[in-house]
């Protein structure tokens, strides 16, 4: 495994310094019989699972190296992985920089959780513009009127909050920030979103694992983690209030139900601020990137044609591992929009599925 | 005579490679960092604005957490290791088994790995600066330039005490029998024969200590808060130059991004030519003197 990761590493240090063409690269990799893949680490889990059980049933070999959705999408641009994945749709900005139209295929859904440390874990409820003040500094005590008028049940802690944040950039970090940006003016203005951006307060952990470090070591913290890490590790999470007015506790079920919504046909969307009425407002989609015409990726028609069955299954028949491993499956809805986009797949402008032989 | 000449071919072209390699570095840091210094130029290691959503880059944040954290550490981890070298240096020397055990456990402290020290601070280390924290009425972070600066003092207390160690054992025995022999005492014999004898090995395990300290990254990174701006006081958090580049750059977002962590390194680079200059210059003047 470290010497293929460490392989792609040094191929695409070679690309990034303009040493290599990328025809050359895929020429070579096209002549094994495995798909080879790379990005987001937070679908990685799931991924792997997905891939050990496909290779079970089909034979087919996929590869998938977790370096990070920046990673994995400048990796596909310069062809060196067959599919790319990503936490975080690209705008049309970075789309025009690829040789070829690129879709983005869900394949999931995850959340956001907000996790804190108050003596004795009581149940917290947030409402959005008290979260974002928080985040920017604006409430700094627990005991604030505005976080006990929404907890009348607890008596909250005359203790100061410390916000925890991520220090690396991440796909997380762009979900929530994304929702912050929705919900609050200020936020939008002051701060906006993206992987990484400029906390106004706080103090930043690496990784999933440094922000739950910090909110358990640290009395009064408060942090954003992604939900799959807090069920694993028993870490408590607020309620947020949703657009319909909803307090909502992230879930698998709230979140596949926060895209019960009407979805744009690219399905380059994001799910916060939901307006779905039971849908947990920091959710998001997390997107497998392929060329369009996956010609134009340097694939041969066979791996063309292996790479189109795989994504089909994943959404489909492969959906039945999401939940034991406390993914949210796509919701109905989302699930039509795919197979519309997996038509659209094309070897050299011939359909590789063929709309008759799929239900 | 072709044995020689093979060997002498043979270090010549390793002498090279080297030199071609930390060129090459330089080289390639430069061009890589290339988008980011044409578009700040100066600026970017004097301002303080790190803003990637905003595409405004400024290292001076980074750079004050990288010197701020180093010097701190070796100011704590100096006198202790110096201590630790004389009575490593004097008694092992004397045959003495405790100072064995003592070199052997000093040596182990050498390889532990870094994100084990980053993990026993964020257990062991934070609570205790938390307490602190509230006993002094500010705000109980934990974490931030103290923290990271107590971990790396631990940490580079071996580099300096080894290479003491072994100056302070190299006195010549006469000197100090003649010492002895004068009438000085045990605490004039380390001021006046040792300590002017090893002061250019000292300076070295010196240069060594803070060679580790401004790259350290894992340890550092897990303690210190990782806030992106400029420290308040010693106890707020913020963030080095290693650490954010451990942190932003696997998902680093657009050139300008990329590149501005690239030439954060290439200042790395450049804060590691100029301490190792300056250390040179003093050990040589230390040792001429002698």
């Amino acid at each position: 495994m470290n010497r293929i990761r460490g392989l792609y590493l040094f191929v695409s240090l070679l690309a990034f310094l303009g040493f290599t063409s990328p025809s050359f690269t895929s020429n070579a990799l096209a002549k094994e019989k495995e798909l080879v893949g790379a990005g987001a680490t937070f679908p990685y889990p799931l991924y792997s699972k997905m891939f050990s059980e496909y290779y079970r049933v089909y034979k087919v070999k996929v590869n998938y190296q977790a370096i990070g959705s920046g990673g994995g999408i400048r990796q596909l641009r310069a062809k060196v992985v067959d599919f790319g994945a990503s936490d975080a749709y690209l705008s049309d900005e970075e789309l025009a920089k690829f040789p070829a139209p690129v879709l983005h295929i869900p394949i999931t859904a995850g959340a956001v959780a907000i996790s804190y440390n108050l003596p004795g874990n009581p149940s917290l409820r947030l409402t959005p513009e008290v979260l974002a003040d928080i985040f920017l500094g604006k409430i700094t005590r627990w005991d604030d009127p505005r976080i006990q008028q929404i907890n009348l049940s607890t008596k909250l802690p005359p203790m100061k909050i410390i916000v925890v944040h991520r220090s690396d950039g991440s796909g997380t970090t762009f979900i929530f920030t994304d929702y912050l940006s929705k919900v609050s003016k200020e936020w939008a203005q002051r701060v906006g979103k993206g992987k990484a951006v400029k906390w106004p307060t706080g103090l930043g952990g690496k990784g999933n694992a440094g922000v739950a470090g910090l909110i358990k070591q640290l009395p009064g913290a408060i942090g954003y983690v992604e939900l799959v890490y807090c069920l694993t590790n028993d870490m408590p999470f607020a309620a947020i209030k949703n657009k319909s007015g909803n307090f909502v506790l992230p879930s698998i079920e709230s979140v596949t139900e926060s895209a019960n919504i009407e979805l744009p046909d690219d399905m380059r969307v994001s799910l916060c601020d939901t307006s779905a009425p039971n849908g947990y407002p920091i959710s998001g989609f997390t997107w497998i990137l392929v060329y369009q015409d996956l010609s134009q990726g340097g694939l041969s028609e066979e791996k063309a044609q292996a790479l189109a069955d795989l994504l089909w299954w994943m959404t489909h028949e492969g959906q039945k591992y999401t939940k034991p491993l406390h993914f949210s499956p796509l919701s109905d809805t989302a699930k039509r929009k795919v197979e519309a986009l997996l038509k659209k797949l094309t070897f050299k402008g011939k359909v590789l599925l063929q709309p008759e032989s799929r239900p | 005579m072709d044995g020689d000449k093979a060997f002498r071919i043979g270090l010549n072209l390793t002498a090279f490679l080297f030199i071609l390699f930390v060129g090459i570095t330089f080289l390639s840091l430069i061009i890589a960092s290339g988008p980011s210094i044409k578009a700040f130029g100066w600026k970017f290691v004097i301002s303080t604005e790190w803003d990637p959503t905003a595409g405004k880059f400024g290292a001076l944040p980074f750079l004050t957490g990288t010197l701020l954290t180093s010097f701190l550490a070796l100011l704590m981890s100096t006198p202790l290791a110096f201590s630790l070298a004389l009575f490593l240096g004097i008694y092992s020397r004397k045959g003495l088994r405790f100072a064995y055990i003592l070199d052997y456990a000093v040596d182990l402290l050498a390889g532990i790995p870094s994100v084990i020290y980053g993990l026993w601070a964020l257990f062991f280390l934070v609570p205790v600066v938390r307490w602190m924290e509230i006993k002094m009425n500010i705000t109980p972070f934990g974490v931030g330039i103290f923290t990271a600066s107590l971990v790396l003092a631990i940490m580079i207390i071996p580099y300096i005490s080894s290479i003491s160690k072994e100056m302070v054992a190299m006195v010549p025995q006469d000197l100090l029998e003649a010492g002895m022999a004068l009438g000085a005492t045990d605490w004039e014999v380390v001021k006046n024969i040792i300590v002017p004898y090893c002061l250019s090995g000292f300076y070295a395990g010196i240069l060594l200590g803070l060679g580790r300290a401004l790259g350290e990254t894992m340890a550092v990174t897990m303690v210190i808060g990782n806030f992106n701006g400029m420290p308040k006081d010693l106890f707020s958090p913020g963030n080095t130059m290693a650490s954010v580049i451990a942190n932003e750059f696997a998902e680093a977002v657009g050139d300008l991004h990329l590149s501005s962590l690239i030439q954060i390194g290439l200042w790395l680079f450049l804060v590691n030519v100029i301490v190792n200059l300056v250390g040179q210059v003093i050990v040589r003047k230390v040792s001429i003197r002698r």
